[in-house]
């Protein structure tokens, strides 16, 4: 396999798949990965190919899956488990932040915890409670893990290699309402490093950053504004935990204006964070406060309001012309 | 059904502390395997037996002695201001050292962070475990050195990491065993029952430890569960058992089975070591506020340093001279502590920003280079 047109879900399924080829030590594992394929269908297949012992279907108890997936790591295995969505996070998220995320240093770091936490994430997709939400922000704070999600399919296919392939705990938030999105995978393509941001589309008016889902947003958003005649730089963050701030600020440095894009709330999100930083380290380039565009503080609604709470194409255009405005 | 915990607090109308072992079963209460009475008789199980020369039977008293004598001086190294907290583990001896005894050196431990006598067994310097207690560090040693993991302080997080890696065990076709390390107040945690849940699922070689000394900082037993624990391990699948846990022989004979049973591919087992927690739950607790003090004569009377002593004096397995050396070993021991704790030097500033990422963390990366350049800025002032 080169060079194709891949969605995201099957870009991940080939990731995984190149992962329990290369390495003995990789393991899938979470609720209905196996015969299923997993809710989604991501993990189609592999449980046939690898067996029940590499693409493990687990009991229904998220804190057991992080925390034995901890024991295997612990054991010298890389384990990649799967959180069936977002919201059932929580129950392993105990064992996330109290374990994973300080194993390595309270053993000053004599051991590793090489394990990837898949957590389809993200709204849009016409759900109940608990299958939308979009919580990077408390991992992203939490030091010691490392948080990412890409937004097409080659960065699919690469981040979940590059993630597998880290030797520290890597939460891979997967856009699920941008899985069956198809674009081009090159899977002998040298990859950009995990956590560099990338120029989605180049621009001169304005930086859109977003990662993720937003990331189609945004481009179309460019799109939509190129007609009005702007020039909108969009800005592929990638990672959430480190932040690329040295990408974020050379794109400012040329466009004097940024405008942050995520589905999660706005408030101590993301956004907040990048603002604060670019504002410190670009205050005599920009041209308009950072201004963010994101969740509102309030629990995810029910899926008839999402359109309203998700952030779309005319929010964000919005808070572009109110940039402009300056 | 009687719920023992309530039985073993409360002496039996009529009942002696000298029949305190035995009242158990006689009335009608959970079996507790023992083969050493709390008078230091050794008496026989049929499904636990055991058969030690003199010399190992003196190298578990050393082991108990050693243990709580390192206990102490760390109590006392807190009252003296040198440790910020300790969780001793006196009255628990017999549970750690005979469980302890009973792993192979590439067995793997997880403990809680009460388990100073199974560090012991594992060849852990003891100075070690002090120093998340001194605040020097948050675990402090490399894990894989003895096969003995950092300790715990969530409450049963531990039970799930000795099942994965005891599942890691079985995918690598090895013979080794997982032991993990809890309280009756981690029974109640979700963590332990779903630790039970993939022990049972995946037959993983585990063998759960619950050291049941009878309270929960001030939360006995009967705020747990209104079974006994080791009837918990029935409704997932496996055996459990309940242990006399001031009891050396019977701790090491029913663990040293688990362990085998284990290593034979027939899946985990939960023992409860019934025992008592003679002291404060920590350093920081005060047990007077909800314990009474006939309570705790009563657990004294099942002492399991006494009972094997009163043993090996009566078989004429040890000597004065065997007591005398281990009263000065124990001294020395005691020393070396000591002096370790109060020379142990504090850790570097930079030392916040170290181990945080294997591979390294941009943001990290920047905070400590901020971090040093504010920490150089004084000593430029200085000049």
């Amino acid at each position: 396999m080169t060079a194709q047109k891949l969605s995201i879900v099957k870009a991940i399924n080939a990731s995984l798949r190149t992962a329990l080829e290369n390495d003995p030590k990789v393991l899938v594992m979470g609720e209905d990965v196996g015969k299923l394929g997993g809710v989604f269908r991501v993990t189609d297949g592999l449980q046939k190919d690898f067996g029940e012992d590499r693409v493990i279907d687990t009991p229904l108890a998220e804190s057991g899956i992080v925390g034995t997936a901890i024991g295997l790591a612990l054991r010298g295995y890389r384990p990649v488990v799967e959180i069936q969505f977002d919201g059932f996070v929580f129950p392993a998220y105990d064992q996330i932040v109290t374990q994973l995320a300080k194993m390595h240093a309270r053993a000053l770091g004599k051991i590793k915890l090489p394990v990837v936490i898949r957590i389809p994430y993200g709204g849009a997709i016409g759900a109940v409670e608990h299958h939308s939400e979009s919580p990077e922000t408390l991992f992203a704070h939490v030091a010691g893990l490392k948080v990412v999600s890409p937004s097409n399919a080659s960065d699919a296919y690469w981040m979940l290699q590059q993630a597998i392939q880290s030797d520290d705990p890597v939460i891979y938030f997967e856009p699920k309402r941008r899985y069956h999105d198809k674009s081009e995978l090159d899977t002998e393509a040298i990859p950009a490093p995990l956590h560099a941001a990338r120029v989605a589309r180049p621009g001169t008016d304005l930086t859109l950053a977003a990662y993720g889902p937003m990331v189609k947003t945004c481009l179309e958003a460019a799109a939509a504004a190129e007609e009005e005649g702007k020039s909108l730089e969009v800005l592929d963050l990638r990672s959430m935990s480190p932040v690329d701030f040295d990408a974020i600020q050379a794109s400012v440095e040329r466009t004097r204006r940024l405008v942050v894009v995520h589905e999660a709330p706005v408030f101590l999100g993301t956004g907040a964070e990048i603002a604060a930083r670019i504002t410190e380290r670009c205050f005599y380039h920009l041209e308009a406060p950072v201004l963010r565009v994101g969740g509102y503080h309030a629990p995810y609604p029910p899926s008839r309001l999402e359109d309203e709470y998700l952030p779309g194409l005319d929010r964000v255009l919005d808070a572009v012309d109110r940039a402009l405005a300056y | 059904m009687t719920v023992d915990s309530t039985a073993a607090r409360k002496p039996r109308r009529g009942g002696s502390k000298r029949a305190g072992a035995k009242t158990a079963a006689a009335a009608g209460a959970p079996e507790l395997v023992q083969l050493l009475t709390p008078e230091g008789e050794r008496v026989e199980h049929p499904d636990y037996s055991i058969d030690l020369t003199a010399e190992e039977l003196r190298g578990l008293y050393r082991d108990m002695v050693l243990t709580r004598r390192f206990d102490a001086e760390a109590t006392t190294l807190q009252r003296q201001g040198e440790l910020g907290l300790w969780a001793s583990l006196l009255g628990q001896e017999a549970a750690q050292i005979g469980s302890g005894r009973a792993t192979r050196p590439d067995d793997y431990v997880f403990p809680t962070y009460r388990e100073h006598g199974v560090a012991w067994c594992r060849g852990v310097d003891p100075t070690n475990l002090l120093g998340m207690f001194r605040g020097v560090n948050n675990g402090g040693w490399d894990p894989n050195e003895n096969n003995f993991h950092l300790y715990t302080i969530v409450i049963g997080s531990q039970a799930l990491h000795a099942t994965g890696y005891a599942m890691g065990i079985t995918k690598d076709g090895a013979d080794s065993a997982v032991i993990a390390y809890f309280g009756d107040g981690a029974s109640s945690q979700g963590d332990v029952a779903e630790a039970f849940t993939f022990a049972a699922v995946y037959n993983a070689p585990v063998v759960f430890f619950c050291q049941n000394n009878q309270w929960a900082i001030s939360e006995p037993t009967e705020k747990q569960t209104r079974v006994p624990l080791y009837q918990r391990a029935q409704g997932y699948g496996f055996p459990g058992v309940r242990v006399d846990g001031n009891d050396v022989l019977a701790c090491l004979a029913v663990t040293k089975a688990a362990l085998d049973r284990a290593r034979t591919g027939q899946g985990p087992m939960l023992i409860e070591a019934f025992t008592y927690r003679m002291g404060a739950h920590t350093t920081s607790d005060d047990p007077t506020r909800y314990r009474r003090d006939e309570e705790r004569e009563l657990w004294e009377a099942k002492d399991p340093i006494a009972r094997l002593r009163a043993y090996l004096e009566r078989e004429g397995h040890a000597d004065e001279a065997f007591f005398a050396a281990l009263e000065t070993e124990s001294d020395e021991l005691a020393k070396h502590v000591r002096d370790r704790v109060r020379t142990m030097p504090d850790p570097d500033d930079m030392a916040i920003f170290d181990n945080i990422y294997a591979d390294g963390h941009a943001l990290v990366d920047e905070e400590r280079a901020q971090f040093a350049a504010y920490q150089a800025s004084f000593a430029e002032e200085s000049h």
